[in-house]
């Protein structure tokens, strides 16, 4: 008897017509990988925004905490006026020592002997654990009420950025204590006042409203805030009229023609233009033949202004087109003239899309860096900017700052500024979103 | 009269003429069969623009002109001998002797004739007043400022004087002319027309202020710089600009710059453009639409965050991770640095997956679906219909999304800033730090500036370069995309 080897095609042949091999497992094996191709690619994509956005908030989020000393400080007028002539020289309250009664009280606070010989190095380790921000602290509370001096009051003073640092765990304890900046013995005082509840971690309010400072427990965003304000409003109050205007006219009143045409591409032109470019424009016309002083808010507002009228132009024009023909026949219809057509009926529907496209672009604009960098507004500048004309920095030029500064301090600092920055611009993309939901309206 | 009297004075006198010109318009006896042309509102805004527009701009031109004017009258009472000095000392002159003018505001009387006799010591009298004056001063300068000073105050009164005139002609004639049939609103409309045009050509502006302003700082540079040196040099190596050393003191090669620049961009797009277009291809054809109402503005976020922060991000995360990994695989050394291509490349790509996915999924989603179903309903799979169907019909458009793409890569600051390193040399390796134009650019002019030594105007030649490379592939790519777009019309 023959073997006869199942052969599946001769089996198939009688049943059903012959299937050609179409690779259909393969096929589909292909399809599957392309699939997982793109989820993978989406998966990237998000993978990378969870961990920008975890490494800023975890090295950021501590930025909004500063550790302070809570101190019985006596306002010893042995030290404040040695020689008693504050009534007559009022140079003497502005100028006193007034570190050394927070140093004294902290002394004080942990039993040390301020007058004893050998605890002049112990002394000179809390002087540095203190911020040197207390002097203005102090001098403050002694200049608004003199008579506090011989007085004590509990006052909460910032700790030195260092010390700041270790309270919050951020420096490596373990390293030997010659190489890091804290030293084993303040680390011990640090454990004593923490366990008495007089080191704490209070809100940072200075980060909001303090100016640059080299040490960085007195570095606040407080000027680069005002600055971002004053250059948000001067973008504002110079692009949306002129990018409305501009808008109407390509939509509304412009023939088709080669002028017409070459101002369309101009502005889709800008849009793409790098940023550096409008730095550089604002520097050579502005700056150094305008002559507008370099650093002013004035420049970066009118630079960032060019920058921002494309956006707005092109969602500007987006909102007019939607607007329906029938609003202008109707309104031309009964009288109108084209202006007014314009004015009192198609701009009023299509404003939501131009807030939308201008809050947008004011977005853009809050965290644009490069341009600024070039007029000037890399700059120290540790007062608030009274009018635009006046120094100031920006949100996103402080952040550049301060990553370019050594100390451990402002890497925190560093990110709790981006926190804020990104606060701002999720606020103001949120509010675009909901007023587009809200007033958005299908023809 | 200070400039912002003028303008508050001109200001007030428009307010006033809108207010009474509306008033006796609404008031205007009706006459049978005379229909009134205007509404009140027109013809109190045509009065306000006849009281503003004219004085205004009679009192700005007169602003722009007069110091020429009186610019070149002050010269030409100077001394034979001072004028004769070369340009840069009468900058120098004029602007001592417009210090010591308006210096002169600030003296009592007898200091000023004490001023006047030449016995003072202008600098120390005028430091007193809180004037700060760079030279002494010499004798002749004294007569000079006295006529700076004259001249420009009869100058400026007589313009403030000319313009609240020429305000309140203007307000009479808008206040005289008020009849039924006066089209006020014609003209004001006009006078809108023209406010729009005016605005519209800002953008035009805009562009040939770019284009002017580096155009002229670039030949300036050009000037001490040869052509040749810049373009095809491969040294950069700028030095420091010392004052008055005047020529070139450094080396200016663009090309490790370019290099540097487009290699960079390089990597930023082999890992922006599969990542972009595989999520955009997915989004269209595979995700349901709960996934993608989420997915795409998660996605989009990438777009809206600062470049600064994920320049940030590369300086303090991704460097050193990649460095220790490499560090990690090599067994001690790495050969990754902190600050390399590959670094301001991988992040430079993570900002641009954004910019690739939205601008791909338009177009992909501008193809006919009519080609769609047809191809799935011969019998093919989902990506065979992407790879043979799809992607070939939207190929144009994608290679212009992608020239736009490159484009904002060439042109990205912040992150190679942060992440790049500022060290100008030729490599092929993407682990080593390599440097781009835009970097240079910041790098030199960040710190004192002199508008008139190479190390500054080379910022702007590298600036012209960028603009002129990112504008030739924008309009490329806007006119493929466009023509591409008109295909499916």
């Amino acid at each position: 008897m023959t073997d006869i080897p199942f052969d599946p095609a001769g089996a198939t042949d009688a049943a059903a017509p012959p299937r050609r091999d179409i690779g259909i497992k393969r096929r589909y094996r292909a399809e599957r990988r392309f699939r997982l191709y793109g989820l993978v690619a989406i998966g990237i994509g998000i993978f990378f925004l969870a961990a920008l956005l975890f490494t800023v908030i975890r090295g950021g989020y501590t930025a909004f905490w500063q550790t302070s000393i809570n101190l019985a400080v006596t306002f010893d007028a042995s030290v404040i006026d040695p020689d008693g002539k504050r009534d007559s020289d009022p140079n003497v309250l502005a100028t006193a020592n007034y570190p050394l009664l927070a140093r004294n009280a902290l002394a004080t606070r942990l039993g040390i002997d301020v007058e004893a010989e050998e605890s002049r190095a112990d002394l000179r380790l809390l002087s540095g654990m203190i911020s040197q921000g207390v002097r203005t602290q102090l001098r403050d509370m002694v200049m608004a009420d003199p008579a506090i001096i011989g007085a004590t009051r509990n006052v909460w003073v910032l700790s030195n950025a260092d010390v700041d640092s270790a309270h919050k765990g951020q420096i490596d304890l373990s390293v030997p204590e010659s190489r890091r900046k804290v030293k084993d013995k303040q680390v011990g005082w640090m454990k004593t006042l923490t366990a008495d509840g007089a080191m704490v971690e209070r809100f940072n309010s200075g980060l909001f409203t303090l100016g640059a400072s080299s040490r960085p427990e007195m570095a606040g965003m407080g000027v680069a805030l005002i600055g971002s304000l004053y250059m948000m409003l001067i973008v504002l109050v110079l692009a949306l009229p002129i990018g409305v205007a501009a808008s109407i006219y390509l939509e509304e009143f412009a023939p088709k023609n080669r002028w017409t045409d070459l101002i369309e591409v101009n502005i889709n032109n800008l849009a793409a233009v790098p940023s550096i470019v409008f730095g550089l424009l604002g520097l050579a016309v502005f700056v150094n033949f305008a002559g507008l002083p370099r650093s002013a808010s004035l420049v970066g507002g009118l630079v960032l202004t060019l920058m921002t009228l494309p956006t707005i132009i092109i969602a500007t024009r987006a909102a007019l087109k939607a607007v329906p023909p029938s609003i202008r026949s109707g309104a031309l219809g009964i009288g109108a003239s084209r202006m007014q057509t314009v004015f009192h009926h198609v701009l009023p529907l299509a404003a939501p899309g131009v807030l939308t496209g201008t809050i947008i672009g004011l977005a853009q604009a809050l965290g644009e860096t490069a341009p600024l960098l070039l007029i000037g507004m890399v700059a120290f500048v540790a007062d608030y900017p009274a009018t635009p004309l006046d120094p100031a920095t920006a949100l996103p030029v402080q952040i550049y700052m301060w990553a370019n500064e050594a100390e451990r301090a402002f890497v925190e600092r560093t990110s709790g500024a981006i926190i804020i920055l990104l606060l701002f611009l999720a606020a103001m993309n949120l509010a675009a979103i909901l007023l587009r939901r809200r007033f958005e309206r299908r023809w | 009269m200070s400039v912002s009297w003028v303008l508050a004075i001109i200001l007030v006198i428009g307010v006033a003429a809108f207010m009474v010109a509306r008033m006796r318009a609404a008031r205007l006896e009706p006459q049978a069969g005379v229909k009134q042309h205007s509404l009140p509102g027109y013809h109190g805004s045509y009065a306000l623009i006849l009281a503003i527009f004219p004085a205004i701009i009679f009192f700005g031109v007169w602003k722009a002109v007069s110091p020429i004017y009186v610019d070149s009258a002050v010269w030409r009472s100077l001394p034979e001998q001072v004028r004769s000095a070369s340009d840069v000392n009468r900058s120098l002159t004029m602007g001592t002797i417009y210090t010591i003018g308006d210096g002169m505001r600030h003296l009592a009387p007898a200091e000023l004739d004490q001023v006047r006799s030449g016995q003072a010591d202008l600098k120390a009298l005028f430091a007193s007043k809180g004037v700060a004056l760079a030279s002494s001063g010499e004798a002749y300068m004294i007569p000079a400022a006295e006529t700076y000073r004259s001249l420009s105050d009869s100058s400026s009164l007589s313009s403030a004087i000319g313009a609240i005139l020429l305000s309140l002609a203007g307000a009479w004639l808008g206040l005289s002319g008020i009849t039924l049939r006066r089209r006020a609103r014609n003209n004001v409309e006009r006078v809108m027309l023209w406010g729009l045009i005016a605005a519209s050509t800002v953008a035009i502006l805009t562009t040939v202020g770019i284009v002017l302003s580096m155009l002229f700082q670039t030949l300036t540079f050009f000037q001490s710089v040869p052509l040749s040196n810049f373009f095809f040099g491969t040294v950069w190596d700028p030095r420091f600009a010392a004052a008055g050393s005047g020529g070139a003191t450094g080396q200016f090669g663009l090309i490790p710059l370019l290099a540097g620049t487009l290699y960079i961009a390089l990597v930023a797009m082999l890992f922006a453009v599969p990542v972009g277009l595989f999520a955009a291809i997915y989004m269209s054809e595979y995700a349901s639409r709960k996934v993608r109402s989420v997915v795409k503005p998660v996605l989009e976020v990438l777009a809206g965050i600062p470049t600064i922060v994920y320049g940030i991000f590369a300086l303090v995360t991704v460097g050193p991770l990649l460095r220790d990994i490499s560090a990690a695989l090599a067994g001690g050394q790495p050969f990754i640095m902190a600050q390399s291509v590959l670094t301001a490349g991988l992040v430079m790509g993570i900002m641009l997956i954004p910019f690739v996915s939205s601008l791909s999924d338009d177009i992909i989603s501008a193809v006919p679906r009519a080609l769609h179903d047809g191809s799935l309903g011969l019998g093919a799979t989902r990506s065979e219909t992407v790879r043979n169907v799809i992607l070939p019909a939207a190929l144009p458009g994608i290679v212009g999304a992608l020239l736009l793409t490159a484009s904002r890569a060439i042109g990205e600051t912040m992150i190679v800033v942060l992440a790049a390193g500022v060290a100008a040399r030729l490599t092929f390796n993407p682990g080593e730090a390599m440097t781009t134009i835009t970097v240079k650019i910041v790098n030199q002019l960040t710190g004192d500036l002199e508008f008139t030594s190479p190390q500054t105007l080379v910022a702007f030649a590298l600036g012209i370069t960028l603009f002129v490379i990112t504008l030739g592939m924008n309009v490329l790519a806007l006119y493929i995309v466009r023509k591409y777009r008109e295909q499916y019309e």
